[in-house]
């Protein structure tokens, strides 16, 4: 990993905005995104969300303002996708090496990691959606990336796996220490493991530390009963860590 | 050899076996069968303005058909019609204005329709051999080039966007690909079953293959088995070259999918009998 400046943003996006079919779907995006960072942005469907990380990935041009990343950055993607879109015959090993070459024992690391090593000889389109998001992580570590973006990593998971997946999210960021940007729905993960949450419909409506975003009244209109919910059981929370 | 006219079908055979085998492959995993039929209807078009521009036919069909495959990429991004709607209007189109051109054409009964329906192979001169074997060779060397990502775009285009593909600029030179496979072969097999060469062997291997490498591998194997079995089968059965050839893909392809189902069933019940857990078959 090129060694990247704390103190000096892996992305910067400046007063971003990106039209399409004659309205605009972000407009005046500013945020920035440092090494080690972990940013999840929550908005309703239709929010933009796919669309503002797309535009950090340098996939949509934007229509107004400009995206900043820094020199040699190394992007991991997790895609928004299903293993049963794929129709071509694909093992996971194979997938691994799917964009440049990739040494044996690094692919073996990666898989190892996600705690998939027993399907890398596997089909990827006869892969259940939690082993195929935890190959698609794999694959996008494998890329020692500075930054790992993932688009709604919890994309066709059931509810009894989803915490599991979020629990391996959180291990692999932690333990490379590279920064992280993700969609999410789940308040309750996006409250407890995250540095900086973005809520987003259109433009960002409010942003911050979790704990602050939580009393915000933007955040109370876009999320409605949830989010007084997800405040009730904060504070109780809070209370008997206190007791103990 | 080569002053041979059998060795020269079959040397011309082999060069557009190997580029359609994989070129096929990437044909199926984009769902573009249709995409290269509609190339293969402009193909009179092709032929006639080739022939009217003093250009040799094979000159025209590429041209012909590289624009159609271009404004079907660009009418796909500026209309809201559906890809199959563009694809039935440019086919049938493409292919009248043919036929009208044909007849506008002076001396139109010169033209000898059935060969570029059908193919004549077997008139393949020294000359068309040398620009045969040398455009297959940069089909190769280009497919070579390109292969990595246009495999990573046909399987998610963002991410191989986001991972440093060129995806627009690969699928241009793969379609471009096409277009030549077609403007080739269709001295082969003629532009009725042009596409079939591309087709069938590709789809055959998707039984077998485990990796797109593979499946490009088989492809080359069963289109070339198909080209030598198909040839010497038009000599034996004194049938035309060019359907003879598809024949016998046609009855390979057959035989995989009987291989692959035999071993399938054969695999479940060992799985069975030995109690291993099997992906679940109703999402794949």
């Amino acid at each position: 990993m090129p060694a990247h400046d704390p103190g000096r943003p892996l992305v910067r996006a400046s007063s971003i905005g990106v039209h399409r079919g004659g309205r605009w779907i972000i407009h005046d995006v500013n945020l920035e995104i440092c090494p080690g960072e972990v940013m999840t942005v929550v908005g309703p469907n239709g929010a933009g969300k796919s669309t503002l990380l797309k535009t950090l990935l340098g996939l949509y041009r934007p229509d107004a303002g400009n995206v900043v990343r820094a020199p040699g950055l190394q992007i991991g993607y997790v895609p928004p996708t299903d293993p049963v879109q794929f129709d071509l015959p694909l093992t996971v090993r194979r997938l691994m090496t799917l964009t440049s070459p990739c040494p044996a024992d690094t692919i073996a690391n990666a898989l190892g990691e996600v705690g998939a090593s027993h399907l890398s000889g596997s089909q990827v389109n006869e892969l259940s959606h939690g082993e195929f998001q935890r190959v698609m992580l794999a694959r996008a570590l494998s890329r020692n990336p500075d930054l790992l973006v993932m688009d709604e990593p919890l994309r066709g998971i059931d509810f009894s796996s989803e915490a599991e997946m979020y629990q391996l999210i959180s291990e692999v960021v932690e333990h490379r220490g590279c920064a992280a940007l993700m969609t999410s729905h789940d308040l309750h993960y996006v409250m407890s493991r995250t540095d900086q949450v973005v809520c987003l419909n259109g433009t960002i409506r409010c942003m911050g530390a979790p704990e602050d975003t939580v009393d915000h009244p933007e955040f109370h209109q876009l999320f409605g009963t949830r989010a007084e919910a997800y405040r009730h059981v904060r504070h109780q929370c809070q209370g008997e860590s206190l007791d103990t | 050899m080569l002053d041979d006219f059998f060795f020269r079908a079959l040397f011309a055979t082999l060069a557009v076996a190997a580029v359609a085998g994989p070129t096929g492959c990437v044909i199926l995993w984009q769902r573009k069968a249709y995409f290269g039929d509609t190339m293969a209807h402009s193909a009179l078009l092709g032929v006639v303005l080739g022939i009217i521009l003093g250009l040799n036919p094979e000159a025209g069909v590429f041209g012909v058909a590289f624009l159609v495959a271009a404004a079907v990429v660009v009418l796909q991004r500026v209309s809201r019609l559906p890809g199959d709607t563009i694809l039935g209007v440019l086919a049938h189109s493409t292919l009248a204005i043919g036929l009208v051109a044909m007849a506008l054409t002076d001396n139109y009964r010169q033209y000898e329709l059935t060969a570029y329906l059908f193919g004549d192979v077997l008139a393949v001169g020294r000359e068309d051999l040398v620009l045969i074997g040398l455009g297959g060779l940069f089909g190769l060397v280009v497919l070579a080039v390109i292969w990595r990502p246009l495999v990573a775009a046909t399987l998610h285009e963002g991410l191989a966007a986001a991972e440093g593909a060129k995806p627009l600029r690969n699928q241009l030179l793969y379609m471009a690909l096409v277009a030549a496979v077609v403007a080739v072969g269709m001295q082969v097999v003629g532009a009725l079953l042009v596409v079939a060469l591309m087709i069938v062997p590709a789809a055959a291997a998707r039984t077998l293959a485990h990796t797109p490498e593979q499946m490009a591998l088989i492809a080359v194997l069963i289109a070339t088995l198909s080209g030598v079995l198909g040839l010497y089968g038009s000599l034996w059965f004194d049938t035309p070259a060019g359907p003879t050839i598809v024949t016998v893909a046609a009855f390979l392809f057959l035989g995989c999918l009987a291989f692959d189902g035999g071993t399938q069933r054969l695999g479940r019940s060992q799985g069975v009998r030995r109690g291993v857990a099997r992906a679940p078959e109703d999402d794949a």
